[in-house]
């Protein structure tokens, strides 16, 4: 996998003060914090449904999802739109800042215990100019089964 | 730009294919139809040259074998039987699958030497038949007759019926007929090309008769170097000549007057030489032709008026951009009424007034362009059944009716299946083998009816058979094996309660699982498809007399009329088609039963269900309130009353899906966008009531 030099454009996020990187391919759009509709009976990190220019998206608190605190939004409080292969998510995060080049030769195996978020969810660890970036594994993050899972759990 | 020829060629394809299967079945009807032959002819051809056009090899062989034997079919050389049907129907089949393998990006190509063989046999087979009935001396003039036009001295092999008239007709009219006869050169290498060419001449200064060989052996280069057409034209012999001398390569032109009355009797003659009685009947024959000629003129236009309208291509995918983008100048509309409300400015209100009728039309027109008549799906029944009866020694008559009520698209696309299934499910356990048909006094023959219409905002299907009927004991007993009901519950239904039981997950009364029905998935996925299309499936049935399948289907999917409510701060859409009426109740006129909260509604007693708890919407604090709202919603027969805190009123909605990603939701069907721009969940009434 590992090519010599190639470099994975991503957008840096924050969440409870630590930062994490998703890949700018993914991510359909930035939009600022909105009315969410609550959607009853479904998982817990699941926030509700916006309307994304006439499509129902689904949003995900991103902080429940990786079972911190969720917290009252802010004026920096960001929506991550994110595109998969056959459905559109919304991350709801404390902030989302600027887009940088990783190389992909400087990222390091994410450490089993590493802040708050579980290993899982990590694909690997960077340091950029004395910034500690966590990439996010987004397709276990989204996984259908890991909602279904999540979902069944609680009921 | 290939890709977009493609999908035409596809699209077209298809068409054809269906119009040969429609076609074939009416020939197995009546298969001495000549106009019903020659529109299979037609499809054929046109479908051959497609192919052949795209390189699709294999598609156009086939077609080609296929088209001989109808050819051969039409000339009266061999004579359609329910065999030959078969081997054309397998030729048909044979076709829909390349043209799928196409479609899904595949070459088309596929085993045909078997087919191929079986058609040509047919082909031959037709001809030995037909020559062995002639008499011995009208074999020798037959043999004449076939001299005669491998030498091509001036005379056409035969002449239909229609021909003649034609060439009377034109007489008559003050044209001539021409017989032409072209040579070309001895080295010419593109003969296809110069007939092809010379063939354009000709359609220019008039009208090809017949041509010899056919025109599609000439097509193919089956011929020397010598070709005959009779033309009927208003030019002079000479002139005509003067023409065809203009394409390059031709070496030698005849153009020759031609009667068609001499000629006429000299076929007769060799035809018809033994006896004269016979040429007296060949005279009325021919008599009656000329009587007979406008009538076949009618019913050739009868269909060219039907295909008359104008219509256009339009990929599926640009009318549902369309649509999502109406949804969103709904959605805006929405707000604009709410904004141009609240300034009460006199022009802005009339200028969205006006915008909100147009925008309401258009609304019709575009739901009216994804409504397609249920044909689509019911015009490839008549096959289905014909090769059912056949695999189950059953006789079935199946008819259909109502196949132009008109359906959503996204409805249309879901539909199929399941209609299927329940065709299947009625011939393999509804109708009875004849004999026992005949022991019950029953017609041999059973009959299955399919029939859709309309009502109100829902379109109806009904499936109907004159069959075995559900049998009570059979569904109860297996219901209890499988741990659907129990034995008391089995006891305490009525009959049609048992009859929906078949319905029921895991259920499959057939004692031996057959090819046909029962391989395991059951009705219960027919049930749960319509249910997920916000339809609904019930059984009559009566032991003995055969069972009625009833589907209701909403008109369309993608706009539906709701009632807004509103429980807290949240809102939520009931679909108007759930809801029977609103209620205000006081407390005083709740009671608990089985600590359940009911009313009395209308002499019926209705348990209330509480949004407000269903949705776990946060509250603040609970006000004791002396009057409750309370909408009251059916599923069938029973009854339920939604309390909610306000109706805020009744509006048009677009229906959107909570996408992939959160799938089923407890209670709720999808979800919409308001005025505002705020998504609301709509609620699926379905399952709050039990």
């Amino acid at each position: 996998m590992e090519t010599e030099g190639q470099e994975i454009k991503s957008i840096v996020i924050e969440l409870d003060k630590e930062e994490y990187a998703i890949p700018v391919e993914v991510v359909g759009g930035i939009e600022r914090m909105q009315h969410i509709t609550r959607v009853p009976n479904a998982a817990d990190f699941v926030q509700g449904v916006i309307n994304l220019r006439g499509v129902v998206t689904p949003i995900i608190d991103l902080r429940k999802r990786f079972g911190m605190e969720s917290i009252e939004p802010t004026e920096s409080t960001r929506i991550i739109i994110i595109h998969r292969e056959n459905f559109k998510v919304g991350f709801v995060v404390d902030a989302a800042y600027d887009v940088i080049d990783i190389p992909e030769d400087s990222i390091e195996p994410a450490p089993q215990v590493i802040g708050t978020v579980d290993a899982d969810y990590i694909d690997g660890v960077v340091n950029i100019n004395n910034r500690l970036i966590m990439l996010l594994q987004l397709d276990k993050v989204l996984s259908i089964e890991s909602y279904q899972n999540a979902y069944t759990k609680e009921r | 730009m290939e890709n977009e020829y493609l999908e035409v060629f596809i699209e077209e394809s298809k068409e054809h294919i269906q119009s040969l299967n429609d076609q074939l079945m009416d020939l197995e009807n009546t298969p001495t139809d000549k106009d019903t032959i020659g529109e299979i002819f037609r499809a054929a051809h046109t479908l051959k040259g497609m192919a052949a056009t795209m390189g699709y090899q294999e598609l156009s062989d086939l077609t080609h074998k296929m088209e001989n034997v109808l050819d051969a079919a039409r000339n009266d050389q061999l004579v359609i039987n329910s065999d030959i049907i078969d081997i054309i129907f397998q030729a048909v089949d044979e076709l829909e699958g390349m043209v799928f393998d196409i479609a899904e990006g595949g070459d088309g190509a596929s085993d045909v030497k078997e087919l191929v063989h079986q058609l040509q046999h047919v082909e031959k087979h037709g001809e030995v038949p037909t020559t062995s009935e002639q008499s011995s001396d009208q074999k020798q003039a037959g043999s004449e007759a076939t001299k005669n036009e491998t030498t091509s001295t001036g005379q056409f092999s035969s002449l239909d019926q229609f021909e003649l008239a034609v060439l009377d007709q034109s007489q008559e009219n003050g044209y001539n007929n021409y017989r032409v006869e072209v040579k070309l050169n001895d080295n010419c290498l593109l003969k296809a090309a110069r007939v092809y060419m010379v063939f354009e001449v000709l359609e220019q200064v008039g009208e090809v008769i017949k041509s010899e060989p056919e025109v599609q052996e000439l097509e193919e280069e089956n011929f020397e170097e010598t070709f005959q057409v009779l033309l009927v034209t208003k030019d002079e012999a000479e002139a005509v000549q003067q023409k065809i001398y203009k394409v390059s390569e031709v070496e030698n032109v005849i153009v020759e007057p031609f009667d068609a009355h001499s000629e006429a009797e000299q076929t007769d003659e060799v035809n018809e030489q033994p006896s004269s009685s016979k040429d007296t009947e060949e005279e009325q024959a021919s008599a009656q032709q000329e009587n007979q000629k406008p009538e076949t003129k009618q019913s050739t236009e009868k269909p060219k008026q039907k295909v008359g309208g104008k219509t256009i291509r339009v990929n599926i995918d640009r009318l549902d951009a369309l649509m999502n983008l109406f949804e969103e100048l709904v959605i805006d509309r929405g707000r604009l009424e709410q904004i141009s409300a609240n300034l009460r400015h006199n022009e802005l209100q009339e200028t969205v007034e006006r915008m909100t009728r147009i925008s309401g039309d258009l609304q019709n027109i575009i739901l009216n362009m994804r409504m397609v008549p249920i044909e689509q799906v019911f015009n490839r029944f008549p096959r289905m059944v014909r090769q059912l009866s056949k695999d189950l020694g059953k006789q079935i008559n199946l008819e259909i009716e109502g196949a132009e009520t008109e359906l959503d698209r996204t409805v249309i696309d879901e539909i199929g299946d399941p209609l299927v299934h329940l065709i299947r499910n009625a011939l393999d356990h509804g109708v009875e083998e004849p004999e026992k048909r005949k022991e019950l006094g029953k017609s041999e023959q059973g009959n299955l009816l399919l029939k859709a219409y309309h009502s109100g905002n829902h379109v109806f299907i009904e499936i109907s058979d004159d069959g075995a009927g559900v049998n009570r004991e059979k569904v109860a007993n297996k219901a209890i094996k499988n741990g659907v009901i129990t034995d008391e519950q089995a006891q305490s239904l009525t009959d049609n309660q048992v009859h929906q039981l078949i319905m029921e997950p895991g259920f499959s009364t057939a004692d031996q699982i057959s090819d046909v029905s029962g391989r395991g998935v059951g009705l219960d996925v027919v049930k749960s498809t319509i249910e997920s299309l916000g339809g609904s499936i019930t059984i009559h049935s009566e032991e003995g007399n055969g069972s009625l399948f009833a589907i209701q289907l909403p008109l369309t999917l993608s706009i539906i009329s709701v009632l807004l409510v509103e429980v807290e701060k949240e809102k939520y859409a009931v679909p108007l088609s759930s809801i029977i009426e609103t209620a205000i109740v006081s407390k005083s006129e709740i009671f608990n039963a089985h600590n359940k909260e009911v009313i009395d509604f209308r002499g019926k007693i209705v348990p209330l269900v509480s949004l407000r708890k269903v949705f776990n919407v946060p509250t603040e604090e609970q006000a004791d309130e002396e009057y409750y709202s309370i909408v009251i919603i059916r599923k069938g027969d029973k009854m339920a009353g939604l309390v909610v805190d306000t109706f805020v009123g009744q509006q048009e909605i677009v229906l959107k899906t909570l996408g992939d990603y959160l799938g089923d939701v407890f209670a709720i069907s999808g979800a919409t966008i308001l005025g505002d721009g705020q998504v609301a969940l709509i609620v699926d009434t379905n399952t709050l009531i039990n």
